[in-house]
């Protein structure tokens, strides 16, 4: 597949680069390590620091999200490979105010460890206190009772949003978590792949399909779904990606959600509305009310193609936190 | 015998070429069962290795400072899954051979001991889940067995080693439980697990020097 990319093995550090010119005024590379962000703005004393990572190529996660109101440090690892220990441990020490600091990541092997070490070593070697989220909102990738075995996908988007408010507010880390952690219980996603993408290294398809295909419940990073079959119109995709979410979370009449229709890297706008219009009636036939919507690439797969539903159900608390303020370099909401 | 820092070098050298002539194939592997990179996050972090082996470790002597710092540079370099399991192995049996430039039998029985069961305690996973632990398991039962037996370590780890092959090829008929292709249930079949696969290349990067050492 084509790129436009100079040495594959450098894609990671050129972006980064890239990254860090375009936005000086939100975020800066930490000197000690070439693979942690943080933000530029000054932030305050005693704020619970908010740490997100994971693998490149899911732009804007987790870099992007880096500003007020959202992380104030990342740990960007290789492409779809967690980062190591180092870069999380120096972005905390970075980020730490005095008051903790909270990493939020996806339910990955890779992610557990190294996030796992790093929050070890934050307390042995810089006595910061660290408190974990571990986000597992992928319907599609465990039976219900096995929930916490389950992906992290676009959900992270509200945690990370949730856990970034929640600490702006002032909550202590012991609180963020809790918020965090809640957030995580009320969102759920589904996605469906219409089309693969190439790791920069290889060049080769990470899964196949056919022309004519589409899988139900696929993975960010092309792990297989639950189901591939004949490529359906949008409605019905719709249809199937809302039911599946409801059916594992289910929402009365009356009730709140925000609402995510997250394209997965080569999916357009217009295919996006198009989905987000049919969630909308179905939401809508349902008496759910929509409190907020989000549309467009939120968290991405390379060049990937399709999308992803998540549903976040509101109470009072997340929904002051959805609707909080927020300036990242590819976010923002006023 | 004689297994000195040159020899743990060479063993290193080994594994850095053995992973570059399979990249490819390791990939391919994964790109049945996960996203495809196994390939080339090996080399990422071995190439990090031969980096250390050019430069940093030319007169380094003490085979534990070499091992656990080959472990911090593999997990330096990658992160990901295999970044911590192999980093483990590595930091685990350098801390059996600290301060040791010449290596007994019992100091290597002792490393690889401490090198796979480090990696078992960080992954957490069983014989039968479809890793690299149905490889090093198998491997490291019949190191125990056999150098307990007759006390000559090359001759226990070749038979180890051949142990830890047929543990790879078992994963063919295994259903993946850990990671991220436990998701695939019954299409997992037939597949042979990349992890599995890289730790037998491992292996046998190994057992070529320790033959090197005895015809030497």
């Amino acid at each position: 597949m084509k790129k436009l990319i100079n040495n594959p093995n450098r894609v990671v550090e050129e972006m980064i680069e890239g990254y860090a010119k375009a936005h000086p005024h939100h975020v800066r590379v930490l000197e000690e390590n070439g693979r942690s962000i943080v933000t530029a703005k000054e932030t305050k004393e005693g704020k619970v620091g908010v740490l997100i990572g994971g693998g490149s190529g899911h732009e804007p996660a987790f870099m992007g999200y880096v500003g007020t109101g959202m992380a104030d440090g990342v740990a960007v690892g290789n492409i779809f490979a967690s980062p190591p220990p180092d870069p999380i441990l120096e972005a905390t020490k970075a980020i730490d105010k005095g008051a903790g600091v909270i990493y939020v990541y996806g339910n990955y092997a890779g992610d557990l460890m190294n996030f796992g070490m790093a929050a070890e070593l934050a307390e042995l070697e810089a006595d910061i206190q660290v408190g974990k989220v571990i986000v597992t909102d992928d319907v599609a990738s465990a039976p219900k009772e096995e929930k916490e075995k389950r992906r992290g996908i676009a959900g992270e988007f509200f945690v990370t949003k949730v856990a970034g408010a929640a600490s702006e507010k002032g909550y202590s880390l012991e609180e963020v978590v809790r918020a965090a952690n809640k957030a995580n219980d009320h969102t759920r996603t589904m996605g469906v792949g219409l089309s693969p993408c190439s790791l920069p290294q290889t060049g080769k398809p990470s899964f196949e399909l056919e022309e004519n295909e589409m899988e139900i419940g696929l993975g960010h990073h092309g792990e297989p779904g639950v189901e591939k079959g004949d490529l359906q119109p949008a409605d019905q995709v719709a249809d199937r990606l809302v039911q599946d979410i409801l059916a594992d979370m289910p929402i009365g009449e009356g009730e709140k959600v925000a609402v995510l229709v997250n394209g997965l890297g080569s999916t357009t706008k217009m295919e996006l509305y198009i989905v987000y219009r049919r969630v909308e009636l179905i939401l809508n036939e349902k008496g759910i009310t929509i409190h907020r919507s989000f549309v467009g690439d939120y968290s991405t797969s390379l060049e990937m193609g399709g999308c992803s539903v998540t549903l976040i159900k509101l109470d009072d608390e997340l929904t002051e936190f959805v609707d909080a303020a927020a300036d990242c370099p590819m976010y923002v909401q006023r | 015998m004689s297994f000195s820092a040159k020899e743990l070098k060479a063993f290193l050298q080994s594994v850095v070429e053995t992973i570059e002539e399979n990249k490819d194939y390791l990939s391919e592997l994964d790109r049945k069962l996960g996203d495809g990179d196994h390939g080339v996050t090996m080399s990422i972090g071995w190439q990090a290795v031969q980096e250390k082996l050019d430069n940093e470790w030319k007169d380094e002597n003490d085979c534990g400072k070499i091992s656990i710092s080959a472990g911090r540079t593999f997990l330096s370099a990658v992160g990901s899954t295999v970044g911590p399991l192999y980093a483990t192995g590595f930091l685990r049996g350098g801390k059996e051979v600290q301060g040791k430039s010449e290596l007994t039998g019992e100091d290597l029985n002792n490393f690889w001991t401490a090198f796979i069961e480090g990696i078992k305690e960080r992954g957490q996973a069983e014989v039968g889940d479809k890793t690299m632990i149905d490889t090093l398991q198998p491997a490291l039962d019949t190191l125990k067995q056999e150098y307990a037996r007759s006390g000559i370590f090359a001759e226990a780890f070749s038979k180890a080693v051949a142990s830890g092959k047929e543990g790879m090829e078992s994963t063919k008929d295994l259903l993946s439980k850990k990671g991220r292709s436990s998701r695939l249930g019954e299409r997992s079949l037939g597949n042979q697990d990349p992890g599995a696969t890289s730790s037998y290349l491992i292996l046998k990067a190994f057992e070529s020097v320790m033959t090197s050492v005895q015809t030497a």
